[in-house]
């Protein structure tokens, strides 16, 4: 890996650090829950790396470790965009048809 | 597909997590937040799927993957139709598989890349240095996540065990594997000293949640959030992946974010969190004087909240442990029909992790314009008529803004004892969680309701009804 590479990471580590603390830093106390549930669900990205070692079927180790990832993530995935619909749905305003 | 395709799926993959992190911000525009979230994902999934690679090995590659989705799912969905008042140890749990992936991958791409005899030294310093961080992070979050999901669903005991020399033997550890991690990093062919990294990370992560404390998990789960996120950050720096470093980075600041918000709202530092073993019974130096506190029956009670203009709820989680939220909201109906003005306020700490509470409320049906924030249920307390405190201590007590020598002095509370009337739902008049004795109990202005949450609040609404039955 060559450093013109890896400082173009870091850089895009530092914007996007810097973007999330300013972007999450706006969401409603009220949706704070739904919102570690909805990073949690994101932070399965983790599966695109785990598909690649699945697929790649190299060593029988990193199968079974990549099958296991793969797994581990897309509980995750499921699970997680799930629920948080499902809490979202739950937020309602107040009827307007009060006496 | 060629290569250029794929990065553009990625970078689309990437704006995707922004606008939905960004449409979470609000409630009208949350559910497109969550829909945009799992474009995202699909096109991060399609993408490296459609990999040239992958896709010149052929149909097989994908079996093992076939079924690890299959299974994935199965357990996935259950998961996401857990109760409400269970979505922290679900929360910890997810975090426990989000740092599994993470670690399982840094562990199969160090044995690919050094573990054969083929490829020996195929690690550059950089590479081992994000690869081991992946590794340390995702496995101390492993074991601490599991931890935290038996303290919440109090499989473990839910009090910090402490012993002589804790943080010592922690520290020790800890340095023990970074000192491990950098070895490796120097030289990444010592393959033997891989495993005892593992391990390493392993019992940290158990024996870092030990001397934590049932109360304390808002702020863990949160810290451990946001290192998940971080594993995932370093996965992306080993794999060259910007779109993996970006969600990470995201993941990682929420988390951060989340848990700087809990130790605010606790007047705590991380360091006095993770090392101070809070929560521990506390013997009250102070002598037990005989203070006298007024109690009222449901029909005082309710003939009070009848006669007031503004009522604010202040629910804590003796009220969720009490299965006591539809109950809360039938009162919430009736009063609203007699024309009363009733809100609730929201302590930050009010439930097991953040906006805990919210969630717990918005499932009873309650509107959500209802919810008042620390700050203002504060500006409003003042004018409030009858304050209700359901299942919450701590966070109504005085003593943090008046005694410095309680625990919890310098915490921001709810300021209920400014309310004209206070009312008290609780068993009795024994200290909480924490073991403080709370003052507001035996103010003049304060009625205690003493019962359980649920059959005291179902009385009130009985009573609420049957006095407009007989107008």
């Amino acid at each position: 890996m060559n450093s013109e590479l890896l400082f173009s990471n870091f850089y895009v580590f530092l914007l996007a650090t810097f973007l999330g603390l300013e972007v999450i830093r706006r969401v409603s106390p009220l949706l704070h829950t739904p919102l570690m549930s909805l990073t949690n669900a994101i932070s399965a990205i983790t599966v695109v790396g785990s598909i690649v070692i699945a697929a790649e079927q190299k060593t029988t180790l990193s199968t079974v470790l990549g099958t296991v990832a793969v797994t581990a993530s897309m509980i995750n995935i499921v699970g997680g965009y799930m629920i948080t619909y499902r809490m979202l749905r739950m937020f309602k305003k107040q009827e307007r048809k009060q006496p | 597909m060629s290569i250029q395709i794929i990065h553009a799926i990625y970078m689309t993959s990437a704006a995707c997590f922004i606008l939905a992190l960004k449409w979470l911000s609000a409630v009208p525009t949350a559910k497109r937040g969550v829909i945009t979230g799992i474009v995202g994902m699909l096109l991060a999934v399609g993408g490296t799927l459609l990999n040239p690679e992958l896709l010149h090995k052929g149909i097989t590659s994908y079996q093992w993957i076939l079924v690890a989705v299959v299974v994935g799912s199965a357990i996935g969905v259950p998961m996401a139709l857990m109760p409400m008042t269970a979505v922290p140890q679900r929360t910890a749990l997810s975090h426990a598989f989000g740092a599994l992936a993470a670690a399982l991958v840094g562990t199969a791409e160090y044995y690919l890349d050094n573990g054969s005899v083929l490829t020996v030294g195929n690690l550059t310093h950089f590479k081992m240095t994000a690869l081991g961080l992946e590794v340390l992070l995702g496995f101390l979050t492993f074991t601490a996540s599991l931890m935290a999901f038996g303290k919440l669903q109090e499989i473990l005991p839910t009090r910090p065990i402490t012993y002589r020399g804790q943080n010592f033997v922690n520290l020790t550890l800890l340095a023990a594997a970074v000192v491990i991690a950098v070895v490796l990093i120097i030289d990444p062919t010592k393959t033997h000293l891989f495993p005892v990294l593992m391990v390493l990370a392993l019992v940290f992560g158990v024996s870092f949640i030990i001397p934590i404390g049932g109360a304390d998990m808002p702020t863990v789960i949160s810290l451990l959030n946001s290192y998940a996120g971080l594993s995932a950050a370093a996965m992306g720096f080993v794999l060259n992946n910007k779109l993996l470093i970006i969600a990470g980075a995201l993941d990682g600041s929420s988390g951060l974010i989340l848990s700087i918000i809990m130790c605010k709202a606790m007047n705590r530092s991380f360091a006095n969190v993770l090392f101070g073993a809070f929560g521990q019974v506390q013997v009250s130096a102070a002598a037990q004087e005989q203070k006298t506190a007024r109690s009222a029956t449901p029909e005082d009670a309710a003939a009070l909240l009848e006669d007031a203009n503004s009522v604010m709820i202040v629910p804590g989680y003796g009220m969720a442990v009490a299965q006591a939220q539809h109950a809360v909201h039938d009162l919430f109906d009736a009063l609203t029909k007699k024309g009363v003005d009733v809100k609730f306020a929201i302590h930050p700490v009010a439930g097991r992790m953040p906006g805990h509470m919210n969630v717990l409320l918005a499932e009873a049906n309650i509107p959500y314009d209802k919810l008042l924030e620390l700050d203002d249920a504060n500006a409003e307390l003042p004018q409030t008529d009858v304050a209700l405190v359901i299942g919450a201590n701590d966070v109504t007590n005085p003593a943090a803004r008046t005694n410095k020598s309680s625990p919890i002095y310098g915490m921001p509370i709810l300021d209920v004892d400014k309310a004209r009337t206070v009312m008290v739902i609780k068993r009795s008049l024994n200290p909480g969680f924490a073991g403080i004795d709370n003052e507001l109990y035996y103010l003049d202005k304060t009625l205690m309701l003493f019962g359980d949450a649920k059959t005291f609040t179902t009385q009130l609404v009985k009573q609420l009804n049957e006095s407009n039955g007989g107008r």
